[in-house]
């Protein structure tokens, strides 16, 4: 055996083996094909393990042309491999393939309530004005609810309440509550100055339920009682809650009006979100939109709860829960609030 | 209260235009409900007198008329008419020719029937006064001041334009529940002068009192409800319309025209804010009025026909032989009503004791312009000025003799208040000097003097005033403290002129425990799938016994709008129900709602002595699956247990009312029942409408949210655990959580997992029985458990279990 003609056997071995490599159809055969020719016993080997028998010269050309086969198949089979693994991951995806839009409604996921996102929301914004978050009972005294709050019995304020009252204790002894107030009597009974309060909850009248009537609504309310608290201090609070909760550019006014429970007494407006105070359907054209009321905290509230007027001074101001969230959705008629239709639930 | 400009003009001097008063009147406390443009200018309408009809040949539903509109008899001027109404010798509208009248109508020369019509004659709604279109609008008959034929229409009836503002009055301002009082205010504001308006027909004195009656006597025999009483004779009164004007007024001002006598009684009540009572002195016997309280059961028919039942706390006007002839400020009697015949009149007007006629309106249920008026106190010293307005007005119509005038009472003195300057300034947050503060009351009707030096405790320092005295106008019975004079100088001093400024806060502002875990409760059970309801607070009775209460122990609303919203709910399961119901009658089944809300209980012990004692009121939660069993509740409850992070969590097997009796369970945390969970009655299901089962979980948020001291961690073995299966049968009345429990218990410390894997009956486990397979996992802290140890604890749990349940091991 020549050299020469080991070189040129060399040479078809390869080119064999390559293009049998490259033929392989799957990843079994490749690896057979593979040990067939690279393997101990495969010609390449034999024909190293013969390298001795040839003179040094052609051992070195030899050996050269071996290594050179075998880098050959090497590369062939690694390539081989790589296109065949991607051809069988590629089927094996094919056959897992899955149309997401065959997938049938997933399960409800549950909403909270309009009127808790916008009290939560509303709690969150006092909150970081460094008020806390008061609550209590819907049931209440009538002292509570009305004689605290500079309301004697047979006032004439208490007329325009519309109170419900409740089989407990004598007659009409108990109400349930007409508004949040009754909890700032609770608050300031059991606490001392200072009170930077709010308290949110549900209030009852004895309404016609209609488009903007329930007998059960929701009001928060707020309560601040310092030293040297001012009407000044109640404007600017409630023009910074507006900004804060509206949003920039919502600005608040006050006008007169009166509450048996707070003098200087005012209700307060805002600049309606819906035009920028331009003048739109929702504010009757007159840019702004009516929100609640608010006050001084009356001196005889305070005797009633056993604080001196001469020393401390406070303010508060109450609006509607319900009446927000309906302005801000447009929802015109606050009895969708109350029938539990998941169409509605699910909207918000 | 609604306001016509044109009125409050004439008390106004040089009042500014429309639209700056309907922008100033909110900044007063006057807010501004509706503006309404009424009238027209009605160039070329002329007030005409008919002077002869005649019929038109050929037609039968028109005539030619003549009229003399102010060319004479002798120049009349022609018109065709359709209407019917009127007679020779009546004074009517004629639209000239070349008039525009309202709704762009063109009134030209017209030939109809081979005649000529050189105008038209006009109803009232054709002026666009009213809806009245019935015939021509008669103004009067014969010869009228003030309606001569040719004189332009609105200057002879003034039924011109007008603006009419409807005014929002608080309950503290009576006084603006007029005119008078409306222009006070505006008057302070714009700093000009209230016109007074002019008086005439000054009272005869008694000598020459024609036909020698005596004047009416007055007696108050219940000085507390009545403070002051005037009573006028004016004789000579024929009863008849009111001038056109005035009858306008009196029904732009929101009330009906009905005669000159009752018009003009309610005129002086819109414009001075007193209310007042024309009887028909020919049916008060004794020419007198005696004031006294009722007798328990007295009755009294009032003007509206309605035979009352009058109570001692009432207070009635008499005729002099006491006969009731008034229930004082709320209504007069029917039996001296003015009528038709009526020549002479006794007009009463007083000062009521405002709780007196409040008391009887609500009792009676009977309002009326003048309680809401009297109720909410009235002007003392007004009286005679509205008298003399009163036989003014109707002297310009009723042609009367102003016959005699009795008061009996006095005013009470002006009520003086401290105004301490400083105060103002502390509680606004202004710096005004006093003359400002002065000059804001002064402008109100307020009168200061002082200062007072030293006044409030305090020396006063040179220079400065400490305090001044104020004395409150009788027409304003909201102000008797200083907190009012202060509220009075805000509102004056414009509350947009007050610096504002915002107050920082010395507390943390943080929710409470309960409120946040409240929150996370509430995401929690949204997490499982439920969305959030709030339904009405208000149950029928039938809501009630429905879903098994005890009707007994619910609470009642005494006055409820409807009967079907009369009980407190003790529970929210009804509302929940008639949700879900809602929702399947509009094809929305298989949902899941909830609700966190107050219910209401009356407690087993009746309310003792403790003035403060309140019914029980508790915060609950509660969540329906309908089309979900009680499995699936138990899930939820889980869920929920799981994410409040509850430690001690049981359900024990228990029957709770409304719920399904064999499938429902007591939730215990912490050993403390907290609520329910299982399955609504299939009953009730039915009852309220809904089909399939229906899961219910139902909580307390009391013990559900209780604070619970911080987790402490529990530290997590990092040697291996080994789990084994154990399936027992067990006799179908012992729960699988006693089972569950024993294993926790008899395992010890070694078993830190246990769970119920399958569930089985049937053959071969014997009826009445079920498999229950458990899984435990062993696990020690500090080292590998050997085969060995946990084949002596399983021993054990076996052992325990097959004893205490009397369960047999299934191989």
């Amino acid at each position: 055996m020549t050299a020469l003609s080991e070189l040129a056997e060399l040479s078809d071995l390869a080119a064999e083996v390559v293009a049998a490599v490259s033929a392989a159809s799957t990843v079994e055969e490749l690896r057979a094909l593979d040990a067939a020719a690279l393997g101990k016993k495969g010609p390449l080997a034999q024909r190293k393990a013969q390298l001795g028998g040839l003179a040094p010269d052609d051992r070195r050309v030899v050996g050269q042309a071996l290594n050179a086969a075998k880098e050959a198949i090497e590369a062939a089979v690694q390539s081989r491999r790589r296109t065949l693994e991607a051809g069988a991951r590629a089927a094996l995806l094919e056959a897992e393939r899955l149309d997401l839009t065959e997938v049938g409604r997933a399960r409800r996921r549950g909403h909270l309530h309009l009127v808790t996102q916008t009290r939560d929301e509303l709690e969150d914004v006092f909150v970081g004005m460094g008020f806390q978050v008061a609550e209590g009972p819907e049931v209440e005294t009538d002292w509570h609810n009305f004689e605290a709050l500079n309301i004697p019995p047979a006032h004439p304020a208490r007329s325009a309440f519309d109170t419900l009252y409740v089989d407990w204790g004598e007659p009409e002894s108990t109400v349930l509550r007409t508004h949040t107030s009754p909890v700032q009597i609770r608050v300031m009974t059991t606490q001392e100055p200072p009170i930077y309060s709010v308290m949110p909850g549900r209030v009852y009248r004895q309404d016609t339920p209609d488009a903007s009537h329930l007998p059960n609504f929701h009001q928060i309310e707020g309560l601040v009682v310092d030293r040297g608290i001012t009407f000044g201090d109640l404007a600017g609070t409630i023009d910074l809650f507006t900004e804060a909760y509206f949003g920039r550019g919502i600005r608040s006014r006050l006008r007169p009006s009166y509450f048996p429970f707070t003098e200087p007494s005012a209700e307060f407006d805002i600049t309606c979100p819906f035009c920028g105070g331009e003048g739109c359907r929702t504010c009757g054209r007159t840019g702004w939109i009516e929100l609640g009321g608010c006050g001084m905290v009356h001196p005889n509230v305070f005797r009633a709860v056993g604080y001196d007027p001469e020393v401390w001074s406070g303010y508060a101001f109450g609006f509607g829960i319900d009446r927000l969230a309906m302005n801000r959705h447009g929802i015109d008629d606050i009895r969708e609030l109350i029938v539990g239709d998941i169409r509605f639930l699910e909207q918000f | 209260m609604r306001v016509p400009l044109s009125w409050l003009r004439e008390l106004l001097a040089d009042a500014p235009p429309d639209d700056d008063l309907v922008r100033v009147l909110p900044t007063l406390g006057l807010a501004v409900e509706s503006v309404e443009r009424v009238g027209d200018p009605l160039d070329g309408v002329v007030v005409a007198r008919v002077l002869d009809i005649a019929p038109i040949e050929g037609a039968d539903k028109i005539r030619l008329v003549q009229v003399d509109a102010g060319g004479g008899e002798d120049d009349p001027v022609a018109v065709v008419c359709g209407a019917w109404n009127f007679a020779v010798g009546d004074l009517v509208p004629l639209a000239t020719v070349g008039t525009v009248l309202p709704g762009d109508f063109q009134i030209a020369q017209r030939r109809l029937k081979g005649v000529t019509s050189n105008g038209m004659l006009c109803a009232a709604d054709e002026l666009g006064l009213g809806a009245d279109h019935a015939g021509i609008f008669v103004l009067g008959r014969g010869s009228v001041d003030g309606l001569e034929p040719g004189r332009p229409f609105v200057a002879a009836t003034g039924l011109g334009p007008d603006t009419v503002l409807d005014l929002e009055v608080n309950g503290n301002r009576p006084d603006c529940q007029s005119m008078i009082g409306v222009a006070r205010d505006l008057a302070a504001r714009f700093g000009l002068d209230v016109v007074r308006p002019e008086v005439l027909y000054p009272i005869v004195a008694e000598a020459d009192i024609a036909g020698g009656a005596a004047r009416p006597t007055v007696e108050i025999d219940a000085p507390e409800g009545c403070g002051r009483f005037l009573a006028r004779v004016l004789t000579g009164v024929s009863v008849g319309p009111s001038p056109l004007w005035l009858a306008r007024r009196v029904e732009l001002a929101g009330m009906r025209a009905i005669s000159n006598v009752v018009d003009v009684s309610n005129y002086v009540m819109l414009e001075w804010g007193q209310p007042n009572h024309a009887y028909d002195l020919a049916a008060l016997p004794g020419r007198g009025l005696r004031v006294r309280w009722a007798r328990g059961g007295e009755r009294l028919v009032t003007l509206d026909g309605v035979d009352r039942t009058l109570s001692d706390s009432d207070l009635l006007i008499c005729d002099a032989e006491d006969a009731p002839v008034g229930l004082a400020g709320v209504m007069g009697g029917a039996s001296s009503e003015i009528g038709d015949a009526t020549t002479d009149v006794l007009v009463e007007l007083a000062w009521f004791d405002a709780m007196t006629v409040a008391r009887t309106s609500k009792r009676l249920n009977l309002r009326s312009e003048a309680s809401a008026r009297f109720e909410r106190g009235t002007d003392p010293e007004v009286l005679e000025e509205a008298a003399d307005r009163f036989s003014t007005l109707l002297g310009a119509s009723g042609v009367a003799t102003v016959e005699g005038d009795v008061v009996v009472g006095e005013a009470p003195a002006r009520t003086r208040v401290t105004l301490r300057p400083a105060r103002v300034n502390a509680l606004l947050g202004t710096t005004m000097g006093d003359d400002e503060i002065v000059g804001h009351l002064d402008a109100l009707g307020f009168s200061v003097a002082g200062p007072l030096p030293g006044a409030g405790g305090a020396p006063a320092s040179a220079g400065e005033v400490t305090a001044y005295d104020v004395t409150v106008p009788s027409w304003r019975p909201d102000s008797s403290a200083e907190i009012d004079l202060v509220e009075e100088v805000a509102r004056l001093h414009g509350y947009d002129r007050i610096p504002r400024t915002v107050p920082v806060s010395s507390r943390t502002g943080r929710l409470t425990h309960h409120q946040r875990a409240r929150r996370g409760l509430r995401q929690v059970v949204a997490g499982t799938g439920a969305s959030e309801a709030w339904t009405t607070t208000f149950l029928s009775a039938g809501d009630v016994a429905r879903v098994g209460l005890d009707i007994e122990g619910t609470l009642r609303v005494t006055n409820p709008l409807v009967a079907d919203e009369s009980q407190l709910r003790p529970s929210l399961l009804p509302g929940l129900l008639a949700a879900a119901a809602y929702n399947a009658s509009h094809r929305q089944a298989d949902l899941a709602l909830f609700e966190i809300g107050r219910t209401f209980r009356r407690p087993p012990v009746a309310p003792g002595a403790e003035a403060d004692r309140l019914p029980d009121e508790r915060e609950e939660l509660g969540i329906l699956l309908a089309g979900r069993d009680a499995v699936a509740a138990t899930e939820v409850w889980q869920a929920v247990a799981e994410g409040l992070g509850l430690a001690e969590v049981e359900l024990v097997t228990a029957a709770a009312p409304g719920l399904h009796p064999t499938r429902c369970a007591q939730i215990l945390v912490g050993g403390k029942p907290v609520g329910w969970v299982g399955e609504v009655d299939p009953a009730v299901v039915e009852a309220v409408g809904l089909t399939g089962r229906v899961g219910w979980v139902e909580a307390r948020l009391d013990r559900l949210l209780a604070e619970r001291p911080p987790v402490q961690l529990h530290p997590v073995s990092r040697f291996p655990s080994s789990d084994i299966d154990l399936a027992f049968e067990v006799v179908d009345d012992v729960p699988a959580a006693a089972v569950e429990r024993t294993l926790r218990r008899e395992g010890g410390e070694l078993v830190v997992d246990t769970w119920l894997f399958d569930v089985y009956r049937g053959a071969p486990v014997a009826e009445g029985h079920r498999s229950l397979g458990f899984t435990v996992r062993f696990q020690a802290a500090d080292r590998t458990l050997t085969d060995d140890e946990v084949a002596t604890a399983r021993t054990r749990l076996i052992d325990s279990v097959t004893s205490t349940h009397g369960a047999t091991l299934r191989g």
